[in-house]
């Protein structure tokens, strides 16, 4: 149960720790290095010190009495025997050093110019502004002093030689005189220190030199023992011994009288130490190492970066009811839906809140236990894992105990029920790189390991099923139910913010599926079309012939009316009309056109579209479910394959491809030969070399192209790949190309390949060969194969496009946590206008035009278009 | 001769907000003067239609999805304390 607590923060300061502070609120002083003696009993005034709290269960603490997870630790103190700078303070320290007088404490400014500057800092105060801005001036004034207007001490440069030691006039400044230096700058200073930016009510300028160390308590560096018994110490604590131990020699040297030399080696030996207890990265000084050579993990580090305390367990929590695995497809369920293990399922509950309306029911449910028997014809039943009482008691339910915890179930109790069929649960896949990462689904519970998912909905995710895993969580209030199923479900994401149009929507086979069964005049007898509609849940009447296109209509709502071009056209409306590539629906019939990725694909989906705009997400939604399960079926039912054979293309057009690329070869020479001889004409602002280079990059490209044209004019739509291609569902026709023609230039960096050996890029080809071959030009086709310097010069290529997804990955990634770091705190008002928390406008109209991208089509308000064609038609 | 700033074609319309018009605007928004966007006294079109400090400043920018925008400037000095 979460206990409350007994005090609320009204406020938090930041400020330094005095000396007398730090004693004041130290359990004991830590006087030796040793944490245990040879019986395991913790040495009194070591760095173990029981005063300093528990660790170990049982045990009470000797400061405060209290147990383990009550004693919250107690601070202990080590007395420095010489002072050291503490580096997270340098620049400040810095800061002062340079702007006040060694002499005299006093800030380097005339008087009169202090009166000013007081004036101005109430002014900073009031406007709100950056007073570490105002600070900075200040400092930046003194700069130019060269006497201190007070005492007349001439003023000598200050250094910092980073990152502790300082200089004034080249001469090294020990610890102890910058602390002489900064107490004299406080007794002088007083309240002017909040010109310099420092706030004299919580921090002194010289308690930024180390007197006293604060020893943090043991419950922040627990020691872990073995299982052989060995005591393993934090990391914190290795590095205090190594300040005592350090500190204890400092001291016994001065003294015994020690030779200064030594002293000041034992003195920055031990500044060292405290810089790396405070930051083991500081640059310029080597970390502190482990004795396996790793480095140590010390205060800074616990703080810093991706594992630090701030975004690691502050800004980011783990959290129960939640679960991860290996994500596969199910066609059979609703985009809506997610498949869940049945194993995951019993261990995932909701809490149900028992009322006297209910109670009846929830004994029965606490009844069957945790494991209940599945009923006649199903696989699963949900159980109850654990009742928590009205006394906040948790009682985990057996099969022992379930009859007897049922029977004293009371009204007030909460019962942690297993998942069941229905139950809203939170479905994401990492990266989630925008809100359709993150989606509300229906739970259904389905037998075997992994989550199951529909396959419209890879796209928002951007999931595959190479091994991908996604997470799950279930909601536990019913405010974040209702809250899930009117913002979250996948139903309400169809249309994405993105660009205005579907993100879900069919994909690969889906398109396939539908592209063959509307595409031409194809008829099917009543038992096919019976096999298809039936995959869809139709239950109307069916004809004894009907066509693909008669068949996919049924689908479609009865008041649908559009007109579009389809994916399959590539030129004018005139043409595609002819070859069934422009969609013509009238009245929920579809007239003219094959269903291809225009229609109902993910991105493009002109059909999902206008559904979801028109009857709403309910109606996209059964569309969607209905036109995958469709695809399904028609692909099954006509039947579809491809091999490498799909690429076969008669020896003539084999003939004409060589003759092409054997052209280009021959145009490449003769662009050599004439840059040889300078006849080549250069283009304006560019060198001679790169006019040829842009030439035959030219050529290059024709020359692939022609390829690719002579291929598909033997590849017709009666060709599997091909009808992938043109309809949008996998594959481009450049992928046929390059597997049926040729595959053309390789780049690197956008030029041909230039790089490898002097004057060539293979020890094949002559130096100073610039021809097609010699610098990564591929002839041959992916079908027939590649000789080994094309090969060379592929994997070139390939190589760099990998490379570039790794380095655009991470560093969009980091983009992206900049941008919503700097955007977390803007929002839309109801008033239209977008503004900061602090209520500061950043726009008056939200995107100038106030519009949603989501509910806008394609990026705009309205589509004269369709309107016109909505209006004229009817 | 002196060019006109004003006149340049990437120069979209300011002109300085009445007292009443500042109250109208102030009140439809439910903000105070400092919650504005600001630009300085010293910014070149501010110098061009002679804004004075605390004045605000009204822009009429032609937008490519919206037609028309309007939005508004506080002119501020530039100090940094």
């Amino acid at each position: 149960m979460i206990t409350k607590s007994k005090k609320i923060i009204d406020k938090i300061a930041f400020g330094l720790l005095s000396p007398e502070k730090i004693r004041k609120m130290s359990a004991t002083r830590i006087i030796t290095p040793d944490t245990y003696d040879e019986d395991g009993f913790p040495i009194e005034m070591g760095l173990m010190d029981p005063r300093l709290g528990v660790i170990e269960p049982g045990l009470r603490c000797k400061t405060c009495g209290q147990k383990v997870k009550e004693c919250p630790g107690h601070f202990g103190h080590i007395e420095l025997a010489m002072p050291v700078i503490h580096v997270g303070f340098a620049k400040t320290i810095y800061n002062v050093l340079k702007a006040t007088c060694r002499g005299c404490g006093k800030l380097l400014l005339p008087e009169e110019e202090i009166i000013k500057l007081r004036e101005d800092y109430k002014k900073v105060v009031k406007r709100g502004n950056s007073t570490a801005a105002f600070a900075k001036e200040v400092i930046k004034k003194t700069s130019k002093v060269t006497k201190c207007p007070y005492c007349g001490r001439e003023v000598l440069p200050v250094e910092l030689d980073k990152p502790t030691t300082y200089r004034e006039g080249g001469r090294k400044l020990t610890p102890a005189e910058v602390r002489e230096w900064l107490e004299k700058v406080s007794d002088a200073l007083g309240d002017d220190l909040r010109l310099l930016d420092i706030n004299p009510e919580v921090a002194h300028p010289e308690w930024m030199v180390l007197t006293v160390l604060p020893v943090p308590p043991v419950t922040t560096r627990p020691s872990i023992t073995l299982e052989t018994g060995e005591r393993s110490e934090d990391d914190l604590t290795h590095k205090l011994v190594d300040i005592i131990r350090i500190n204890q020699r400092l001291q016994e040297n001065r003294d015994a009288g020690a030779p200064q030399l030594i002293v000041e080696d034992l003195w920055e030996l031990l500044q060292y130490h405290v810089t790396t207890y405070f930051d083991n990265q500081t640059s310029g000084i080597p970390p502190a190492r482990h004795r396996s050579g790793r480095a140590l993990k010390t205060l800074a580090q616990r703080l810093k970066g991706k594992e630090g305390r701030f975004r690691s367990n502050l800004s980011g929590k783990r959290v129960n009811f939640s679960a991860r695995t290996v994500i596969s497809p199910d066609p059979n369920i609703s985009i809506n839906e997610v498949g869940i293990p049945i194993a995951i399922a019993k261990e995932l509950t909701v809490p149900i809140k028992v009322t006297p309306y209910n109670i009846e029911e929830m004994k029965e449910l606490v009844k069957r236990g945790p494991e209940p028997e599945p009923l006649e014809g199903t696989i699963y039943l949900p159980g109850v894992n654990y009742v928590i009482r009205p006394d906040g008691r948790r009682i985990r339910v057996t099969s022992e105990n379930a009859e007897t915890v049922a029977e004293r179930l009371e009204v007030g109790s909460i019962i942690e029920r297993q998942l069941d069929d229905g139950d809203i649960v939170l479905f994401n896949r990492q990266p989630s790189l925008h809100r359709m990462s993150m989606m509300a689904h229906k739970a259904k519970i389905l037998p075997y390991k992994t989550f199951r998912l529909n396959l419209a909905v890879c796209p928002p995710y951007n999931a595959d099923f190479d091994g991908d895993e996604m997470n799950l969580h279930v909601l536990q209030s019913e405010e974040a139910r209702a809250e899930a199923e009117i913002l979250m479900k996948v139903q309400e994401h169809i249309l994405s913010p993105r660009f205005g149009g579907a993100i879900i929507g069919a994909i690969h086979d889906h398109i396939t599926g539908c592209f063959l069964l509307t595409y031409g005049n194809k008829v099917f007898s009543k038992e096919e079309a019976l096999y298809i509609l039936s995959a869809t849940g139709y239950t109307g009447k069916i004809k004894e012939k009907m066509t693909g296109k008669e068949i996919f209509s049924k689908i479609l709502p009865e008041d649908l009316n559009l007109e579009y071009k389809a994916k399959l056209c590539n030129s004018t409306e005139e043409e595609c009309r002819k070859n069934d590539a422009y969609v013509v629906i009238k009245n929920g019939k579809l007239l003219e056109g094959a269903i291809d990725e225009a229609s109902i694909g993910a991105f493009k989906g002109k059909i999902i579209e206008y559904i979801m705009r028109k009857d709403g997400s309910k109606a996209a939604r059964k569309f969607i479910d209905k036109v995958t399960k469709l695809g399904i079926a028609s692909i099954t039912l006509i039947g579809f394959t491809t091999g490498i054979d799909d690429e076969d293309i008669p020896e003539e057009a084999q003939m004409q491809i060589k003759g092409v690329l054997e052209n280009a070869k021959k145009k490449i020479q003769d662009l050599i030969r004439a840059y040889r001889e300078g006849e080549l004409e250069q283009i304006p602002g560019r060198s001679l070399e790169e006019t040829l280079e842009m030439e035959i990059m030219r050529v290059t490209g024709k020359a692939r192209d022609q390829t690719g044209e002579i291929a598909s004019r033997h590849l017709g739509l009666d060709n599997s790949a091909v009808i992938m291609a043109r309809s949008g569902a996998r594959g481009s026709m450049l992928n046929l190309s390059q597997m049926a023609g040729a595959v053309g230039q390789q780049a690197v960096r956008g030029e041909r390949i230039h790089r490898g050996y002097h004057g060539r890029t293979l020890p094949h080809f002559k130096k100073g060969d610039l021809g097609a071959e010699a610098k990564g030009f591929v002839s041959s086709s992916y079908k027939s194969g590649l000789t080994p310097t094309e090969y060379f010069f592929h994997s070139m290529g390939g190589r760099e496009g990998l490379v570039d997804t790794a380095v655009r990955t991470s560093r969009s990634g980091y983009m992206q946590r900049r941008l919503i770091n700097a955007l977390e705190n803007v929002r839309l008002e109801e008033d239209g206008s977008v503004r900061e928390t602090t209520g500061k406008v950043v726009q008056f109209h939200y995107g100038e035009d106030g519009i949603d991208p989501t509910k806008s089509i394609r990026g705009k308000a309205v589509d004269p278009e369709l309107i016109l064609k909505e209006v004229t038609n009817e | 001769m002196k060019f006109d700033i004003l006149k340049h074609t990437l120069v979209p319309h300011h002109e300085i907000l009445s007292g009443e018009d500042v109250e109208k605007l102030l009140k439809t928004y439910k903000i105070k003067k400092e919650d504005l966007p600001q630009m300085l006294v010293t910014d070149p079109v501010a110098k061009a239609i002679g804004a004075k400090d605390g004045d605000i400043v009204k822009i009429v920018r032609k937008s490519p999805t919206a037609g028309t925008s309007i939005s508004y400037r506080l002119v501020v000095k530039k100090e940094i304390i």
